[in-house]
């Protein structure tokens, strides 16, 4: 089951390591970190089931307002 | 057995079949199309004694570069067929992959590590080879009508049947089936007259296919590049086929014009890039393609079975199309068989459905996964594709995530109304529904295979009975249901007995007492640790359908 109480002993110092982590980076470039970073932690965790809960929680409350590239069809 | 290739399939003609005089007879089975499929399930049928009138509206078999890579399992089929030693001879065998970024090598797969098998995991071989042997093989069976410029063009359910409207150079006439099986490519005219369709996305890219013929040092594998420095931005993939050709896809992306990127001006410098300047070859063959995943709700219509690219579409990545329109050929073929011959009741022929379209479920989401890594639909899928490929060079769990393609594995119909759920407790893979492991064995002091040795119809694989179960086997009947007993086992009177050298035990985890029914299409049907004879009768009812509720 995905946490979300507190469970990062020193909140503030992983906080201060994750903005410092995207310090003097363009926009493009922390879109590749946090990339990089989500699969890192993914693997981490280890537990799809939690990854699931953790994607859905993330997403809660976001109304979709783009869209993908794919084309509905009928043959 | 089809052993020649001195015939240029691509080329060949085929005589424009006079148009009956009279069609008075209905026939047990039409099959719409002389595709891969079509050709593969009139064989299965003719050589089972069912007569098959097989149409097709060209004279031609294919041409081009379409279907080229053939997976361990259809060869197995094909070898039932008999035409596998045919298609392995010219084509190329390879089991090993390797997985480019940039200029270098992240990843490298071996889809066959194991010795002990008779084919390799892929044979590289142009779809004209495949359907030349398929049609070689075809013509030397009595029971199969091939008529060559018949084309379906209408078709009317009738009571317990099918009538179809066949258009010839000669005129057209009506030609009636019992079961017409609709193989009739990704644009069935068949699904169409019927007021059917096939539903599901398209991809929103191009790719150039250009095949060259040249010698060159490249190893026998699947060479795929993401980012390629030859080809910038873009994915690219290689493959070795026969007669020194070989096949590049070139990602173009969605922006590209296809008339535009097949002209030669435009292809030779793509090769050209990847091959180096000094290179020589001849390029064969140029088309632009996009792709799409798709299937029909539902694979029977009554008396109509969809069956190939008529029934369902995939990306081409991960070898998924002709391999799985092979396994449904093969899947309907003994059904039809066994509800003709009156051994299997109507509802059998559901079960068509039910496994193939969870096999077609099956591929589409493979395909579909394979394509959503290679073209990403959005700017974020890009990103997280891009840090994958970059991770995987010294990360192994990213190895893992890239995806180039997962190839073509048959389906296992785990959950399918056919099998009798294991009692005994096993281990390993060949669980009811899984296709049958193949395994070297000998036979009268003769190498063979043990897939060679279990037939077309059902079998029943006995490991090192006991004295009194080989008694059992011996008093055991079927009733009117064929059944082969294999004792895998020293001589014994009366039985087909082959040696195994340790691999075929292992692979069915198999110990004294032992047994296996398989089904005429080589799937697992039922398994236990001792034979009983009242076990196996209820299995093998179940496994033609009986146990189904209509």
């Amino acid at each position: 089951m995905l946490k979300l109480d507190p469970n990062i002993p020193e909140p503030d110092d992983f906080y201060e390591a994750l903005i410092k982590a995207h310090r003097g980076l363009s926009a493009e470039q922390s879109g590749r970190v946090n990339a990089k970073l989500i699969l890192l932690l993914a693997n981490q965790i280890g537990d799809l089931d939690i990854l699931r809960e953790a994607l859905a929680k993330a997403r809660e409350g976001v109304e979709p307002a783009g869209q993908d590239a794919t084309l509905e069809i009928v043959a | 057995m089809v052993m020649a290739a001195s015939i240029d399939y691509e080329a060949l003609r085929l005589p424009a079949t006079p148009r009956p005089d009279a069609e008075t007879q209905r026939h047990p089975v039409v099959i719409a199309g002389a595709g891969p499929i079509g050709l593969a399930a009139a064989i299965d049928l003719a050589q089972n004694g069912v007569d098959v009138v097989l149409v097709d509206d060209d004279d031609r078999l294919s041409t081009g570069s379409r279907a080229i890579c053939f997976a361990k399992r259809t060869l197995e089929i094909f070898d039932r067929l008999g035409c596998g030693e045919a298609m392995v001879r010219q084509g190329v065998g390879w089991s090993k992959g390797r997985v480019f970024h940039r200029d270098g090598q992240i990843y490298e797969f071996d889809l066959l590590p194991e010795q002990g098998h008779r084919r390799p995991a892929f044979i590289n071989l142009q779809q004209y080879y495949v359907e030349g042997f398929l049609y070689e093989r075809a013509k030397a069976l009595p029971r199969l009508d091939m008529r060559w410029r018949h084309r379906v063009a209408g078709v009317k359910i009738e009571g317990e049947g099918v009538t179809l409207d066949i258009e010839t150079p000669e005129g057209g006439y009506a030609l009636k089936a019992r079961y017409l099986v609709a193989a009739d490519g990704s644009r069935s005219f068949v699904r169409k007259a019927l007021g059917l369709e096939s539903h599901g996305q398209t991809f929103r890219d191009r790719f150039l296919i250009a095949d060259v013929r040249m010698e060159a040092d490249f190893p026998a594998e699947r060479w795929f590049w993401f980012d390629a420095p030859f080809h910038p931005g873009q994915s690219t993939l290689l493959h070795r086929q026969a007669d020194n050709v070989w096949r590049i896809d070139f990602q173009l992306g969605w922006d590209a014009d296809p008339q535009v990127e097949r002209q030669p001006e435009r292809v030779l410098p793509r090769v050209r890039a990847l091959l180096g300047k000094e290179a020589k070859f001849e390029l064969v063959w140029a088309s632009v393609y996009t792709f799409s995943c798709l299937r029909m709700e539902s694979f029977r219509c009554g008396p109509v079975f969809f069956a190939g690219d008529s029934a369902h579409g995939v990306s081409p990545f991960g070898a998924r199309g002709a391999n799985s329109g092979v396994q449904d050929a093969e899947n309907l073929a003994w059904k039809l068989r066994f509800v003709l011959r009156g051994q299997a009741p109507e509802a059998l022929l559901d079960t068509y459905g039910v496994e193939r379209e969870f096999a077609a479920d099956e591929n589409i989401k493979n395909s579909t996964r394979s394509t959503d890594f290679i073209t990403p639909k959005s700017e974020i899928s890009r990103q997280f594709r891009d840090a994958t490929l970059e991770l995987a060079r010294d990360c192994g769990f990213a190895r893992q995530l890239v995806n180039s393609g997962r190839l073509s594995k048959p389906s296992v119909y785990a959950s399918s109304p056919l099998n009798t759920p294991d009692e005994d407790a096993f281990a390993g893979a060949l669980i009811p529904g899984a296709p049958c492991a193949d395994a070297p064995i000998s036979r009268d002091g003769r190498d063979d295979w043990l897939l060679s040795v279990s037939g077309d119809d059902f079998a029943l694989l006995a490991f090192s009975p006991s004295p009194s179960q080989i008694e059992a086997l011996r008093a055991f009947s079927s009733g009117e249901i064929a059944l082969k007993i294999v004792l895998i086992a020293p001589k014994t009177a009366g039985f087909v007995c082959v040696a195994d050298d340790g691999l075929a035990a292992a692979r069915f985890d198999a110990r004294p007492g032992t047994t296996y029914l398989l089904r005429p299409d080589q799937h697992v049907a039922a398994r236990w640790r001792r034979f009983d004879a009242a076990k196996v009768d209820a299995a093998l009812r179940r496994a033609v359908g009986e146990a189904i509720r209509c």
